[in-house]
């Protein structure tokens, strides 16, 4: 938790393509800030003056932002990173599938996420929980749903915190309950359980600890970060024996605490093994078809590796970036797997398509490059790879080396799934987004298919990718959506990749980006949450 | 007048036109949004309106993608839900119903009933806050019995 308050109140960013109900849900939003304030009160009293500062929040008036497209949000909440606190979105919308949205936000922000539909169906509920959203709302939404959200960032909050100091406190009182029955007693977890912490304890540490400020908590994974811990996870194998601590040693990151690693492996592995169940069922299917259409610049070499690629391969592609290649030097590859080395260069290696096993070619939407992208950028890991259409965008990958490439592979062609607004951020943290996913398609692809089906196991099918696909495709699939969307933003998104963090040494991902190739909304999402882990 | 206003909200409601979400949305209603209900009303109707035309184009194609109709048919009864359109809310679950069982004749059927409940929504509700409007600002929100 922060020190002192925050003078503004609760952030909650609603996606729904409804236009109806986005003012309806602003107006209830805004009138739930100022009747939830006196709760709010009563609970900081009980609960200490910690907490003060996040109870702040609900004090203030909500701070109500609104978006009628997917994609429009994703770039919202990419550029103002800690801008939001909360997100509520609509499960069904035409650019971007809500559960895409929900596993984007998760993994990238870590933000605490509401689900709402009209369609309360057992399924897809469950889909809810499982893509890890907190909460699912039914349409019409009553009063009531919304005055509770805040208990959702709250328990994100504290999580964050303990995740941060890599404690676990002692419950010496269990606050967060008392939290909820004052407010009601709703039960707000939604499937998350609640960890006692020693408050107190926690208290007095937030005191001394400069670090335990609930805002600054969250972890960002960057591509980079991203692609050293499946790195990691790859060299030591089974991921069974991977724990977090061995995982935490490899990447050697020092400011990077065990529970950092504990809390994204679960997430990764939750990943894998939905994108395992994808893979099986759809892999293979696209056939790596993708990857035929040579890509402009042909250098991309083939980077695919052998399937047997460990995921960290598609991970490191993406730091490759090697704008100007895509010349796989990073290929780092497949088969060594865990050491891409952020220098590596990207390339679009992997773009080989047809070198990779089929599985990418499916994937690699890049593979058409010039045209619009319409299938989804390859995504290694999922199915959607498969599916995807060779996208021009792999043709546009190989361009994607030449520095031009990227933006012009970019191309609006790529577009067409356009919903991904390439996240501009500048910072490491994008894990795809950066890594101009573009490219990645191809090796996601292939490399998800083979592997998919395998386990749980780090290594994302995508190793088949050569070195540049799978970069590319990490990327592509990550953000996926991001920077096929845009033609132009692609450019950017690399650039913050390459510029955050050192990871990344080479070339800005924007060459990636121009494979836009945009996924599926819906494999996409598989992928993405591929890509998210890769990069 | 304003009795004369209660009472045709009244009826709308006792008919099965509009149902809770209703009074919700008038409760949402104050001094910042004085005309929050007929906003949001308006806005519906705007957006349904496309809604409907996409329906339509697709039902015209006649091709009977049903996938696809269910998906815009979920749509139009997410949005119809907002303002609590009872009526129209029914014949959109009984299209996706159709639309499951793959009845073509059934989801022409009941899109043109449909229409029709959506269009009668339309003009009894305009009549309604024509008349609200001019018996005053303060007839609103008030919970039918």
């Amino acid at each position: 938790m922060e020190k002192g308050f925050s003078p503004v109140g609760l952030r909650v960013l609603v996606v729904d393509d409804d236009p109806t109900w986005l003012k309806i849900l602003e107006k209830m939003l805004k009138k739930c800030s100022y009747e939830g304030s006196l709760l709010l009160f009563l609970c900081f009293y009980t609960l200490g003056v910690h907490l003060l500062n996040f109870l702040c929040f609900c004090f203030n008036p909500l701070a109500v932002t609104t978006c009628g497209l997917a994609r429009e949000a994703l770039r919202l909440l990419r550029e103002r990173k800690d801008g939001f606190d909360i997100v509520i979105s609509d499960v069904n919308m035409p650019d971007m599938d809500g559960f895409k949205l929900l596993e984007h936000v998760g993994l990238e922000l870590d933000l605490p996420v509401i689900m709402m539909s009209v369609d309360g169906e057992t399924s897809r509920v469950m889909k809810g929980v499982q893509h890890g959203a907190c909460d699912y709302l039914l349409k019409p939404i009553r009063m009531k749903e919304l005055k509770i959200i805040w208990q959702h960032v709250l328990r994100k909050k504290l999580q964050e915190v303990r995740d941060i100091e890599g404690c676990c406190y002692d419950v010496g009182a269990d606050w967060f309950t008392q939290a909820q029955f004052l407010g009601g007693g709703e039960d707000v977890s939604f499937g998350k359980k609640r960890k006692d912490f020693d408050f107190e304890k926690k208290l007095f540490q937030d005191e001394s600890d400069q670090s335990s400020s609930s805002k600054k908590a969250r972890v960002v994974w960057s591509y980079e970060l991203h692609q050293k811990f499946v790195n990691a996870v790859n060299q030591i194998g089974c991921d069974h024996k991977a724990g977090p601590k061995k995982i935490l040693d490899l990447m050697n990151i020092p400011w990077l605490t065990r529970e950092n690693v504990a809390s994204h492996l679960q997430k990764y592995r939750l990943y894998l093994s939905r994108l395992e169940k994808g893979k099986e069922i759809k892999c293979y299917s696209g056939g790596v078809k993708n990857m035929d259409s040579p890509p402009k610049d042909a250098e991309i070499n083939s980077g695919h590796q052998s399937p047997g690629k460990s995921s960290s391969y598609a991970f490191l592609k993406a730091t490759e970036t090697d704008p100007k290649q895509l010349a796989p030097a990073s290929v780092s590859d497949p088969t060594s797997g865990v050491h891409m080395p952020p220098k590596a260069k990207k390339t679009r290696i992997g773009y080989d398509p047809p070198n990779s096993s089929g599985v990418f070619d499916s994937l690699l939407p890049w593979n058409d490059v010039p045209d619009p992208l319409e299938s989804k950028p390859p995504i290694l890991y999922e199915n959607s790879f498969l599916q995807q259409q060779p996208l021009p965008s792999q043709s546009s990958y190989v361009a994607n080396s030449a520095p031009s490439l990227m933006q012009e592979e970019m191309k609006p062609s790529y577009v067409n799934e356009d919903e991904f607004l390439m996240p501009q951020d500048k910072n490491s943290t994008v894990i795809l987004q950066d890594m101009d996913l573009s490219a990645p398609f191809s090796s996601n692809a292939t490399s998800n298919t083979d592997s998919i089906p395998g386990s749980l196991n780090w290594e994302l099918p995508e190793a088949h990718h050569s070195g540049s696909l799978d970069t590319d495709l990490d990327f592509t699939w990550l953000h996926g959506e991001h920077f096929f969307a845009n033609s132009g933003l692609q450019n950017f998104q690399f650039q913050d990749y390459t510029s955050s963090t050192s990871l990344l040494s080479e070339p800005p991902p924007h060459l990636w980006y121009g494979n836009d190739r945009l996924p599926d909304p819906d494999e996409y999402t598989l992928m993405v949450d591929q890509g998210l882990f890769i990069s | 007048m304003q009795r004369q206003v209660a009472l045709i909200k009244q009826s709308l409601f006792d008919q099965g036109y509009l149902d809770e979400q209703f009074v919700e949305l008038e409760e949402l209603q104050d001094d910042a949004n004085p005309n929050f209900v007929e906003e949001v009303a308006t806005l519906y109707f705007k957006d349904s309106a496309r809604l409907i035309s996409n329906i339509e184009q697709a039902l015209e194609r006649g091709s009977f993608d049903f996938n696809r109709l269910d998906n815009y048919m979920h749509q139009f009864k997410g949005s119809s839900t907002s303002i609590g359109a009872s009526k129209v809310k029914t014949e959109c679950t009984m299209f996706r119903e159709y639309c499951r069982v793959g009845n073509a004749e059934g989801c022409l059927r009941t899109f043109k009933q449909l229409k029709k409940e959506h269009a009668t929504l339309r003009k009894k509700l305009e009549q309604y806050f024509q008349l609200a409007r001019q018996a005053g600002p303060k007839e609103t929100a008030r919970r039918p019995k």
